[in-house]
């Protein structure tokens, strides 16, 4: 054998043999090229290639945390979550997709479903994933889909975790609504998916982050057509924390109530730490439709509602303050030495300034009056006066300081600062210098004065709590699933101003007499045994034809031309423990529209929390401060 | 006889037989990873079915081994008539599938002319070739016959269409001239015509085939579409990564991400398995049997056996790398086989048969 091998004589093809050799090189070279090709596939290019073969055959399916639930102060639930049924349609798995269609819209009266498959084709819709055909099923509709199963091939119920909202339209601009994620969300935020619930107003929005919790998840794997195959990894879901509100309950219930029917808006804070007791704002709207995506029909119905149903008036709302404006006035010349309690003027009915008469809302006039009558029975010419004394910029200084013009701070979305006139804001916004004549009206709380009811219930507050203002909260703590506090928050100051404690003094015992006194302006708010303190005001409406000031329009003036009614309050008069504002638009009268709220909200709330034994005893008893937080 | 039935074990060529025994092996363990479906699942008839056609390749492999490969030239005009006599029928009576009509139904089995056609066309042209050519070499005059010879069966098997076979008989033909000896001149001129008429071809390319050809160029031009195929096959391969995911772990051809993954793709559902370990180790093999078919071929006893010998191992390896070339994403998607590798009865049980003449000409050089 080694012979033939060996001798290339034997060999009958000598002639060819060169090129044999150029062939075998060729191909060998083509091979480790080859070779080559496969290292930078499998070695170099390993990593990248797996994810992109992960990627064909793993599919994520999220499944959404249940939302964390909302309680008000007193651990009563106010928004919970619960089993929502949706139906869903996989088109892949039915053989007469329109024919289902049909029975399905005709069972369950869904609508435009293979307009929501269409869409949902376009936004890159992997084939067999499932497609929302109809969304928060009531009882009837579900039983339907379990009777038809049969003839709905590729149609099944998803359970989902859906938002209640428990009391319905109540505090519902306070408590917001959830919805799902716009295409905006999802490029802002990286950890949402399109489908997920988001808060979109209110505490939903503020407080997200608690509220969400962590999706959990399935890895399907999926074969080229889309079908699955098996769960790979669980991931279980983390519900949302809880939020516990400042919010009492029964006073939001007594407010709502009260504020029946009305458009306006209510705020209760407690002076001594800040805690919003209860916000109204109305007309409001039902939170529960916004859940898995509003109707169009619904949202336009809102969104176009001249009343404006979805702001929310406690803190969107501004509103010239009338007369409770003169309680800053107060504050302002007594801290500026320009005013005394003895300080007297004249008020013949009106006043000559600028060669134009200045009317008092009382056109027989209050005679000579001194501070406290004047804030008792709200004489208009008595803080033309103080107002003059004090200039606008002083008067702005002071109503900076009391939190008028300022954000209060509340942790909610589009908070207006209001409006505080000064020389130099006018030369900013109009490049005009400041006439005096224009004090007079700020100083009677109109012209380019305007406020929210939330910042005149911290008005209130301020003056309650002798000077300190805390920034409005709603939340008093976050809770784990198991009930431990994750946070709490506690009461920030926002600004402490050292009201003179005579001044201070002289001016309760006027806002206390406008309640109780005779003269005052707001008997409405009276109670038995707690001494409340107060301050009508009514805020012009611009094309109504009543006098600035305290008005003395009657009932024959048409609705939209009638006056907001003001009244701010806080309550008992000493150791205040709540402080409110309420505004009712077109209300007329601050004392006989917004005091009976005021009225019936502090009555609640001392039948909760009985007062304090009455202030002769509790001046001996005293020993702790009030603030129970 | 006896004495020459022991030479006849003595000088058996164990190193082709073994060789390609165990690429036969590699293709079976390919086929049961391409069709499985999951543990709860029995076999798929297609390895029980391919396990036959190994055992009956391997008989054709021996029958042709004792075959003595002179005979083939007096038979290699009806072997070629009966190819293409085949291919007719494949137009008249054939199955089409996938828009191309391939394969005649048998009953017991699927036969695809167009692998008898490669072996027919290689015994037909190294007849024509196996004189010696005049000095200087072929000029064109000489090649007129081999592309008639060539021209009718590539016609018939692109008329299918079946692109594939076409490029490999034309790659084979020319393989087979280069070596036998052709004037540089014309060799020349011939490189040029080819090359004018790569534009021209565009113009008889099915659509189908267009597509394939710019998908090869961009394959994200149409991820989903015709660059499909490219990109999930390259996946499929780099995944497999140095040491591949393991025996039947491979995800890409079970959960049917590889196209033909029996078939044309069945490299990647090798090497997605088995890693560049594996993919080495086959591309190894495959040389081996390249070298090996090279070596006969140069210690042939006669000009036809050696020629034989070149166009047997040329269809192995042209069949290798473009199928490699193309998995691997260098070569635009063309169906071809891996040979001995791909599930098939038709083009395993011509490729073993290949292999058999080829150790059949090894065999004789001790007998003549």
């Amino acid at each position: 054998m080694a012979k033939f091998r060996s001798s290339s004589s034997n060999r009958a093809v000598p002639k060819l043999e060169p090129r044999i050799a150029i062939l075998t090189g060729l191909m060998l070279a083509v091979f480790a090229f080859v070779a080559v090709r496969l290292y930078y596939l499998q070695v170099l290019h390993h990593q990248e290639m797996t994810e992109l073969a992960d990627r064909n055959r793993i599919r994520i399916r999220r499944v959404p945390a249940p939302r964390g639930l909302v309680f008000d102060r007193n651990h009563r639930p106010l928004v919970d979550t619960r089993p929502s049924f949706d139906a869903m349609i996989v088109p892949e798995d039915s053989d007469n997709l329109s024919a289902t269609i049909e029975k399905l819209e005709r069972y369950i009266g869904a609508d435009h479903v293979a307009d929501k498959i269409s869409d949902a084709d376009e936004e890159g819709r992997p084939p067999y994933e499932p497609v929302k055909a109809a969304e928060r099923l009531n009882w009837q509709q579900v039983v339907a889909l379990e009777a038809h199963q049969l003839e709905l091939p590729g149609v099944s119920l998803e359970i989902s975790p859906g938002r209640h909202y428990l009391y319905g339209q109540m505090a519902a601009h306070l408590l917001g609504y959830v919805g799902e994620v716009t295409k905006n969300d999802l490029i802002e935020k990286a950890d949402y998916h399109m489908g997920d619930e988001i808060g979109k107003f209110g505490l939903e929005r503020g407080f997200e982050g608690f509220l969400r919790g962590g999706a959990g998840g399935q890895e399907i794997e999926v074969d080229a057509v889309g079908r699955r195959l098996r769960v790979l990894k669980e991931i279980p879901d983390t519900p949302g924390e809880s939020v516990v509100m400042t919010i009492d309950l029964n006073l939001q219930q007594a407010a709502e109530q009260a504020m029946a029917g009305k458009n306006g808006a209510f705020v209760a804070i407690d002076p001594n730490n800040g805690d919003v007791l209860a916000m109204v704002s109305h007309p409001a709207f039902d939170p529960d439709i916004f859940g898995g995506g509003v109707k169009a029909s619904a949202w336009r119905e809102l969104t176009t509602d001249p009343n404006h149903p979805l702001q929310n008036r406690a803190i969107q709302g501004i509103y010239p303050p009338g007369s409770t404006f003169k309680i800053v006035d107060a504050v302002a010349g007594l801290e500026e030495g320009t005013l005394n309690p003895a300080s007297a003027y004249n008020c013949p009915g009106g006043m000559w300034f600028g060669g134009r008469e200045y009317h008092c809302w009382r056109h027989q006039g209050h005679g000579t009056i001194e501070l406290h009558d004047a804030i008792v029975r709200s004489c208009d010419v008595y803080f033309y006066n103080v107002g003059q004394k004090l200039g606008i910029d002083r008067i702005a200084k002071w109503a900076n300081a009391l939190g008028l013009g300022v954000k209060s701070g509340i942790p909610l979305d589009r908070e207006s600062a209001g409006t505080i006139p000064s020389s130099a804001w006018k030369q900013k916004r109009f490049h005009e210098r400041w006439y005096p004549a224009e004090t007079l009206s700020v100083a009677i709380g109109q012209g380019y004065v305007a406020t929210t009811p939330l910042q005149m219930a911290q008005v209130a507050a301020q003056i309650a709590s002798g000077g300190v203002r805390y920034r409005p909260q709603f939340v008093k703590s976050i809770e784990g699933l198991d009930g431990s506090i994750a946070k709490s928050y506690a009461p920030i100051v926002e600004n402490r101003i050292a009201i003179d404690p005579d001044a201070l003094e002289v001016i309760k015992d006027a806002m206390a007499d406008v309640v109780n006194g005779a003269g005052g302006t707001a008997h409405k708010a009276h109670l038995d045994d707690v001494t409340v303190c107060g301050k009508t005001g009514t805020a012009q409406v611009v094309g109504g034809d009543a006098p600035v000031g305290e008005s003395e329009a009657d009932d024959k003036t048409p609705d939209q031309f009638k006056d907001h009614a003001w009244f701010i309050a806080f309550a008992p008069k000493e150791h205040p423990k709540i402080a409110a504002a309420c505004i009712i638009e077109h209300g007329g009268h601050g004392g006989s529209a917004s005091a009976p709220v005021i009225h019936d909200v502090f009555q609640r709330y001392f039948q909760l929390n009985p007062p304090p034994p009455r202030p002769e005893i509790a001046r001996v008893l005293e020993d702790s401060p009030p603030d129970e937080r | 006889m006896a004495s020459g039935g022991r030479r006849f074990v003595l000088h058996f060529d164990w190193t082709l037989f073994v060789l390609v025994l165990t690429l036969a092996g590699i293709g079976l363990i390919s086929v049961i990873s391409a069709s499985y479906a999951g543990a709860h699942r029995r076999w798929d008839p297609l390895v029980i079915r391919q396990l036959i056609w190994i055992a009956a390749g391997t008989v054709a492999m021996l029958v042709a081994v004792f075959i003595d490969y002179r005979a083939f030239q007096s038979w290699a005009y009806p072997i070629y008539a009966v190819a293409i006599g085949l291919l007719i029928a494949v137009m008249v009576a054939g199955h089409a599938t996938g828009g191309s009509r391939r394969w005649i139904n048998l009953g017991f089995f699927h036969l695809e002319p167009s692998e008898l056609a490669k072996l027919a066309v290689v015994i037909v042209m190294v007849r024509y070739l196996r004189e010696e050519p005049p000095k200087g070499g072929w000029g064109l005059r000489q090649m007129i016959i081999p592309f008639v010879l060539l021209g009718i069966p590539a016609a018939l098997v692109l008329k299918q269409p079946d692109l594939g076979t076409g490029l490999i008989l034309v790659l084979i033909t020319a393989t087979l001239i280069f070596v036998s000896g052709l004037n540089s001149r014309t060799m020349l001129m011939l490189g040029i015509a080819a090359m004018l008429a790569a534009p021209l071809s565009w113009h008889y390319l099915k659509p189908y085939q267009r597509q394939r050809l710019v998908s090869f160029i961009n394959p994200q031009a149409d991820p989903l579409g015709s660059g499909y195929h490219i990109i999930q096959s390259e996946i499929a391969i780099g995944a497999g990564g140095p040491f591949g995911k393991g025996f039947l772990n491979g995800t890409q051809a079970r959960l049917n991400f590889l196209p033909e993954q029996s078939t044309d793709f069945i490299f990647a559902v090798f090497a997605e398995e088995f890693g560049l370990a594996g993919t080495i180790v086959l591309l190894a093999l495959y040389a081996s049997v390249i070298a090996r078919g090279a070596w006969i071929a140069r210690h042939a006893r006669d000009r036809f056996g050696a020629l034989l010998a070149v166009g047997l191992t040329a269809i192995v390896f042209w069949q290798v790398a473009i199928n490699i070339g193309m998995a691997t994403g260098m070569l635009p998607v063309v169906g071809i086989t891996l040979p001995l590798v791909s599930y098939g009865g038709s083009s395993l049980i011509a490729m073993m048969a290949a292999m058999g003449i080829l150790i059949s000409i090894n065999n004789r050089r001790y007998l003549f």
